[in-house]
């Protein structure tokens, strides 16, 4: 039986006023070490000032078998967009 | 750094021609394929031997590097190489990420390496003998990978693909730092051009070697292509590696060690001699000078650090078991 | 000279420690590690250069940072004995890490006050290396000192090996006591409360007590070393001494 330490998934915000954003994953055994490896992986090159670490097992992800479902039915409710609307030109921007 | 043109890859697949007419389909419109998608097992497969290999060859590759980090002949290129030498783990790291999201783990391909199973570009079977092949390293076989990184950049399989621009945009210096080094012995001693030259000599025909065999020997590249994992083949590589690298030697005043190599007109690019296949299977097959060593070398790294895994395993079972407790 | 020597005594420490751990490169226990350990090779290499440039031009005789690391011997060396000492194994090394960061952190801290404006930039940019390195060492510490029996044995191995080392971190040279009194360089005996403070934090989530020393070893400021340094810099200087004047 093979040993596996826990693999992480790693977010860092670029700078204050982004999002966190996904950048990779890692292994480390605990949440601590895991931070570390973050910063010595994945900052080197000034990447961010914050990163997150989540457990990948934390993660919940949709049904790519489901993906019809999920996302298409949006499609057609064009109504939701700005440009569904006519407005006459006069009236300025809107 | 860079796996070369995959070797020995089984794309076959069991599914059903209605299946794999409508994967085509995604490929051919240029659609991404993520982890839960679902794929052919012959593109998961070839997928998972060309990321492993490819992370391999980066975490080999920091060892005959790694053979000068001590020796370095000044600060400078103390500080740069061990900068390059660490990216290259982390190049590793991507990678192994990357293949993970197909469900196998990094500790399964690990074992598969230092079995032997898995392959590894064979360019790092060679030894480094003198400081220019540091720099050597960085021109001619960082170059050689950013010829075929650049493409994987827009290869089908999403992680894979995501992995490859990190790799590339840190890349970006290791090519530099080779040629500059190199440039520094064109112009220098007597002793420094001997050694510069002496290191394209032996360094020459393995960086050719590392695209990979002919297209017509190269077994399954049809289908890679097919499947966009692969985007040129490994003779138009080749190529371009060719005409993109002789005018940087002429401009150091390095001879390349082909007497063949001749620029032909009608085709825009140079004709060159053969390269030595007996030599490059023999490598692939485990008879490259370094072989061993390599393998020997991370397996001992990977044993002797068991001890420390376990450790940090045990602690973070005790650190749960108090938190419980404490809650 | 008293200031040149001096701060060739602080860039040694740096350029030694930080080869040593670079001679782990590709070969560390885990691929997240083989990250961790460049960078902190990387933070105490950098810093010697800028230490070696300084106190070439305060001799004024025209050396670089390469002659001053590339062309003493081991009897020019100047730096401690802890820092020397060889990497055995992972546990050595994450120690030997936290002896030095746990000295070096507040010691540049009290260096941002220098009247040399060099050693102020390099302080203020080397104590945030030193914080995390004490932060890295320290939980790798913790986890081997408290993980199995192997890691825990091992690290009380460590402890027994390199505590003899510790009290000449604290101990000042003439040309040291020289840079402290002109306020270019803070005093090394002030920063023993604060590194009994580090150290007891760490050792006691780490079960591992610090061992009474009957005995500390010293002798590394006057250039004499144990019998590994010779090796490290016939390694390190092999190709630089063998192209006198040649250009890298």
């Amino acid at each position: 039986m093979v040993n596996t330490t826990p693999l992480w998934e790693v977010f860092i915000r670029p700078r204050n006023g982004l999002a966190h954003k996904h950048v990779g994953s890692l292994h480390a055994a605990d949440e601590v070490m895991a931070l570390q490896a973050a910063r010595d992986v994945y900052t080197r090159r000034g990447e961010g000032n914050s990163v997150w670490v989540v457990p990948s097992a934390a993660v919940t992800a949709s049904d790519p078998d489901q993906a019809g479902e999920n996302f298409e039915p949006t499609g057609e409710k064009i109504y939701r967009h700005p440009t569904f609307y006519e407005i006459p030109e006069e009236v300025g921007n809107m | 750094m860079y796996s070369q043109g995959l070797i020995g890859a089984d794309g076959r697949t069991d599914e059903t021609p209605e299946f794999l007419e409508a994967f085509q389909q995604r490929i051919d419109a240029e659609d991404k394929i993520e982890p839960n998608d679902a794929m052919p097992e012959g593109y998961r497969r070839t997928l998972v031997r060309q990321i492993g290999q490819h992370a391999h060859s980066e975490i080999v590759g920091m060892l005959p590097e790694g053979n000068w980090i001590t020796r370095a002949p000044s600060l400078r290129r103390k500080a740069a190489l061990l900068a390059k030498v660490q990216d290259e783990g982390g190049h590793g790291l991507y990678l192994y990420s990357a293949a993970e999201t197909l469900g196998v783990s990094r500790e399964q391909m690990t074992e598969e390496l230092h079995s032997g199973k898995a392959k590894y570009s064979s360019i790092f079977n060679y030894p480094t003998l003198s400081w220019a092949d540091i720099g050597t390293i960085g021109w001619l076989v960082d170059g050689a990978a950013i010829m075929n990184q650049i493409p994987l950049c827009r290869c089908s399989f999403g992680p894979y693909a995501r992995a490859m621009i990190r790799v590339c945009k840190e890349e970006s210096f290791h090519q530099r730092q080779g040629y500059e080094i190199i440039m520094t012995l064109a112009q220098g001693t007597d002793a420094q051009k001997e050694m510069a030259q002496d290191s394209l000599n032996r360094w020459w025909w393995p960086a050719l070697m590392m695209f990979g065999p002919h297209d017509g020997d190269s077994e399954h590249s049809d289908q890679s292509m097919k499947w966009k994992i692969k985007r040129f083949t490994n003779d138009e590589l080749r190529q371009k590696f060719i005409d993109a690298t002789v005018p940087q030697a002429e401009y150091l005043g390095l001879k390349i060690p082909d007497p063949e190599l001749k620029w032909n007109e009608e085709k825009g690019g140079y004709d060159h001699g053969e390269i030595d296949w007996n030599e490059f299977w023999s490598v692939v097959k485990g008879n490259g000078r370094m072989n061993r060593d390599r393998i020997k070398a991370r397996r001992a790294a990977w044993d002797n650090g068991a001890w420390v895994r376990e450790a940090a395993t045990a602690h973070a079972e005790k650190r749960r078991a108090r938190k419980m407790a404490a809650e | 000279m008293a200031v040149y020597n001096a701060l060739l005594e602080l860039a040694d420490d740096h350029l030694v420690l930080g080869h040593r751990i670079s001679e782990w490169c590709g070969h560390a226990p885990m691929l997240e590690e083989d990250l961790a350990m460049p960078n902190m090779a990387l933070d105490l290499i950098g810093t010697s250069r800028t230490l070696y440039e300084r106190a070439g031009q305060l001799e004024g005789k025209g050396q670089s940072e390469d002659d001053l690391a590339y062309l003493r011997g081991e009897r020019d060396y100047r730096n401690c004995l802890l820092v020397e000492r060889p990497n055995e194994d992972f546990a050595h090394t994450m120690l030997r890490q936290l002896y030095f960061a746990a000295f070096m952190h507040p010691y540049w801290v009290a260096a941002q006050q220098s009247s040399d404006e060099v050693v102020q930039g390099v302080a203020g940019k080397a104590q945030k290396e030193m914080a995390y390195h004490i932060r890295h060492a320290g939980e790798w510490v913790i986890r081997l000192g408290d993980g199995t029996e192997e890691s825990a044995a091992r690290m009380r191995d460590a402890v027994e090996a390199l505590s003899i080392y510790v009290d000449e971190l604290f101990d000042s040279s003439l040309a040291a006591q020289e840079a402290e009194a002109a306020g270019v360089l803070p005093s090394r005996a002030d920063m023993r409360a604060e590194w009994d403070k580090t150290i007891a934090q760490v050792f006691d989530e780490a079960l591992l007590a610090f061992p009474e020393v009957p005995f500390a070893q010293s002798g590394g400021r006057e250039g004499l070393h144990d019998e590994g340094l010779g090796h490290m810099l016939a390694e390190m200087q092999s190709v630089y001494r063998a192209h006198p004047g040649a250009r890298w």
